[in-house]
């Protein structure tokens, strides 16, 4: 059984397009999310610039349009969705006790579809002007009739390219976490951002879908003269909204859920306390999710819907406060009595609990079917969303890098220019957004190009500029932290912060390809801590130490997303060569991947060692 | 736990479940029917929304055949037994059986793919194109993309069946030729609902 395969290993370039390491893919996931985090923040800026001051012409009305759809579109679904699931393909594997992913091949696949994905939707820039129908992509603004260039065709593409790597994704952290569990991790020991990350696959799971049939359609529309949404051919465009949003919505549960997760480990974890409430936490966390898919219709109460559906609604969404107030509380209580330490991870986190309550009581203020006609479409709903996708999921998402980077990396970020960091990013960011609700209640719509003098708009857009400026500058100590950071030598222990609580602080720190030498025996909550408790300073292993079978690397998903990529390109210009031959190489690399089987490796006990990722 | 341990001993019971990989496959396709579920649906819901948009184009009543579908169903339905036979087969090491009931599937699956074809190459004949009316596009995305996966999931048992041929039925074929099953069974639990929504709803009107 345990013949050790000839495989070939890579190095170099190679090694990283070949890769099916959850571990190395989940490094490649935050550098590719963090670059499109810096597009999308840059763009944000640009933003900013033009609104600083009233009748500005820094950049064109078109670009303006331009610049807010691919703000949007790239902070949702090319930076927040690839960093959420660089953390998850680098922590949930440990924190089960797993040595991999269930679908290692796949997991590369989905990494590959999303980055080529993203390409194609930034390509645009180049190939005569990037969608700007706004990030929900509205009928009729978005119907061929009004958007006659090509922008939005590489939305619908690029997203479709996109979305299925983020579907089969969600898909592969399920099934790893239902039957990958190391023994003894039964699901109410597992911890809470392993919890939060099952919750988000499953949202992934079924929301991602509708979004896909949502794009297919608009895309005959534009592509192939379909009429879905086209009114005066018998198409209906709310039917668009409802499809946008059944999808919608559901994604800011996606976003927010790991971040609850994150914030959930790193405020036990520094206070040094077992999470308060544990199962409450899970409770909240699955009827988050639950009723996540029964609100969509709250982005529509003034599209028409009449009384009855904007009330239903209006209470729907109302009831989530309830399980997000049950988590706000516990996190309290964590912190109550704890022995608090304020590391630049704890810092994200806990800045982050009241940040996301202020951006909460604004949801259930536009929840308000009657008082939401007024904030509709105003600064308001920019502040909001504002507050609860950068002051909730970006700062937990930088919490959670500050907290796990010795685990991926095995170097601990420099703690003067985190703090730094997080002190430019959460003044700025305040500053930028907390004046949006007085903009809003103002008058101030949103998504507009300029505003007139005398309005009483001019100092509130000045000071929210400021503020955009001090998160751009907080970005930049970031960055340099990395930079610095990575000249250091890779010497963090396996428990860098001492009070690890979880799995993944009992291997080194990066842990090598294998994970586990022996897969440890999981006897309780906070599975470390507890053996810490009785005096131990390791796992019990579950197993001897024996050969260890390993998935071979493979060329294959990065040429099937290429595949993809060349596809999307020929059907949007109507080359159906270059489409059909897109698709070919596409379904050609499935059909090698099915023939040939792929039997992997073993590692000898011999073999052995504690070699990391090499990052 | 990879494919050599049952190799040249006796298959286990299930083959389907017997290593940790087949069990992670038929779960990750669970879970994958489950999103196209959710695909179906979205589809659906758009084809009720726009079916009664027809403009100028025939409607429902003048265009559906309910004898044609009718023997489609036939053809669909039938395809889902006989993939049962397989899979039972399967489970009684009867690889000749399996691979018999597989390329009869393969057959009706055939088929019902010459007959939708017809039917839609009848429809544009009766003026009825994908761009002639809402109720139209969305027809034939609906229906289109239940034949597409009729389509795909004949060249998948296709291979499958040349696959088990070469390297016989063991724990890695298995769990593939299960998987395949549970597609189809996927794929013609939509065609009933496409009968009765499409079809069953379009002549009663």
């Amino acid at each position: 059984m345990a013949h050790a395969h000839a495989v070939k290993r890579y190095t170099g370039l190679l090694d990283w397009l070949t890769t099916v390491d959850h571990k190395k893919i989940g490094i490649l996931y935050l550098f590719a999310g963090f670059f499109f985090f810096i597009i999308g923040g840059l763009e944000a800026v640009l933003i900013r610039i033009q609104l600083w001051e009233p009748m500005n012409d820094f950049v064109s009305a078109e670009t303006f349009n331009q610049l807010l759809t691919m703000h949007g579109t790239t902070m949702i679904f090319l930076a927040a969705m690839p960093m959420i699931f660089a953390l998850m393909n680098a922590v949930i594997p440990l924190q089960i006790g797993a040595r991999d992913v269930a679908f290692p091949f796949v997991n590369a696949l989905g990494f590959w579809t999303f980055f080529f994905g993203a390409v194609l939707l930034n390509v645009s820039w180049f190939a005569g002007g990037a969608p700007d129908a706004g990030w929900t992509s509205y009928v009729p603004l978005a119907s061929p009739v009004y958007s006659s260039t090509h922008g939005v065709d590489y939305y619908v593409i690029g997203l479709q390219i996109a979305g299925l790597g983020t579907l089969i994704g969600g898909i592969n952290f399920l099934v790893t976490i239902i039957n990958m569990r190391a023994p003894g991790m039964s699901f109410m020991r597992m911890p809470m951002f392993t919890w939060a990350a099952f919750i988000t696959s499953a949202l992934i799971l079924f929301a991602f879908p509708a979004l896909t049939v949502g794009l297919v359609a608009l895309m005959f529309d534009r592509l192939f003269e379909a009429n879905f949404f086209d009114v005066s051919q018998g198409g209906n465009a709310v039917l668009w909204e409802h499809i946008f949003w059944i999808f919608g919505h559901p994604e800011v549960y996606i976003l927010i859920l790991p971040a609850f997760g994150i914030i959930s480990e790193v405020i036990s974890t520094f206070s040094r306390k077992r999470l308060f409430g544990y199962s409450s936490m899970v409770f909240a966390t699955v009827l988050i999710g639950f009723l996540g898919f029964m609100v969509w219709a709250h982005h529509m109460f003034t599209t028409g819907l009449g009384p009855i559906a904007n009330a239903l609604f209006s209470i729907a969404t109302m009831l989530i406060a309830v399980p997000t107030g049950i988590k706000i509380f516990n996190w309290l209580f964590t912190m109550w009595g704890g022995s608090i330490k304020f590391t630049t991870a704890n810092l994200f986190a806990v800045g982050f609990v009241p940040t996301f309550v202020m951006g909460g009581v604004t949801g259930v203020m536009l929840a308000a079917a009657p008082a939401d006609f007024q904030y509709h479409d105003s600064y308001f709903v920019v502040a909001h969303f504002h507050y609860v996708i950068v002051g909730g999921l970006v700062l937990g998402l930088f919490s959670g890098l500050f907290y796990w980077w010795p685990k991926m990396f095995g170097r601990v970020l420099n703690e003067t220019l985190g703090k730094l960091f997080f002190w430019l990013f959460y003044i700025g960011f305040h500053l930028t957004f907390f004046i949006q609700h007085f903009l809003g209640l103002m008058g101030m719509p949103r998504r507009v190009w300029r505003y007139l003098d005398g309005m009483g708009f001019n100092e509130m857009n000045l000071i929210s500029s400021v503020g955009a400026m001090l998160m751009g500058l907080g970005t930049i100590v970031f960055i340099i932290n990395m930079i610095v950071t990575g000249l250091k030598p890779r010497n963090a222990s396996n428990d860098p912060w001492e009070d690890g609580r979880t799995l993944e602080w009992t291997i080194p720190s990066p842990p090598p390809e294998y994970n586990f030498a022996q897969t440890p025996l999981v006897r309780g909550y906070d599975a470390f801590w507890k053996e810490k408790m009785e005096g131990k300073n390791a796992m019990t292993p579950a197993e001897p130490l024996g050969p260890i079978h390993m998935p071979s690397p493979s060329i294959l998903p990065f040429l099937m997303s290429l595949g993809l990529f060349i596809a999307g390109f020929g059907f949007m210009y109507h080359n159906y060569y270059i489409g059909i031959g897109g698709l070919v190489i596409t379904f050609g690399c499935m059909f090698f991947r099915s023939v040939i089987d792929d039997h992997g490796f073993h590692i000898e006990p011999e073999e052995l060692q504690d070699k990391g990722v090499k990052a | 736990m990879s494919g050599h341990s049952h190799v040249d001993g006796q298959l286990p019971h299930e083959p389907e479940k017997a290593t940790l990989e087949g069990r992670n496959k038929v779960l990750g396709f669970w879970l994958f029917l489950g999103g196209e579920t959710v695909l179906f649906g979205t589809l659906f819901s758009a084809f009720l929304a726009l079916r009664h948009q027809v403009l100028d184009g025939p409607t429902e009543q003048e265009l559906f055949s309910l004898p044609l579908v009718a023997a489609a169903t036939l053809l669909l339905l039938t395809s889902s037994l006989t993939s049962v036979f397989a899979i039972q087969a399967m489970h009684n090491n009867q690889v000749k059986a399996m691979i018999n009931w597989l390329i009869i599937t393969v057959l009706l699956g055939l088929g019902f793919l010459g007959l939708e074809i017809y039917e839609f190459y009848h429809y544009v004949h009766e003026g009825h194109g994908f761009t002639t009316s809402a109720f139209s596009s969305s027809f034939y995305t609906l229906v289109g993309f239940h034949g597409a996966h009729v389509a795909f999931g004949i060249l998948w048992i296709s291979l499958l069946i040349a696959q088990v041929f070469k390297k016989g039925l063991n724990v890695v074929t298995a769990p593939k030729i299960y998987v395949a099953g549970m597609y189809w069974h996927f794929i013609d639990v939509v065609w009933v609902f496409i009968f009765t929504v499409v079809y069953l709803m379009g002549k009663v009107g």
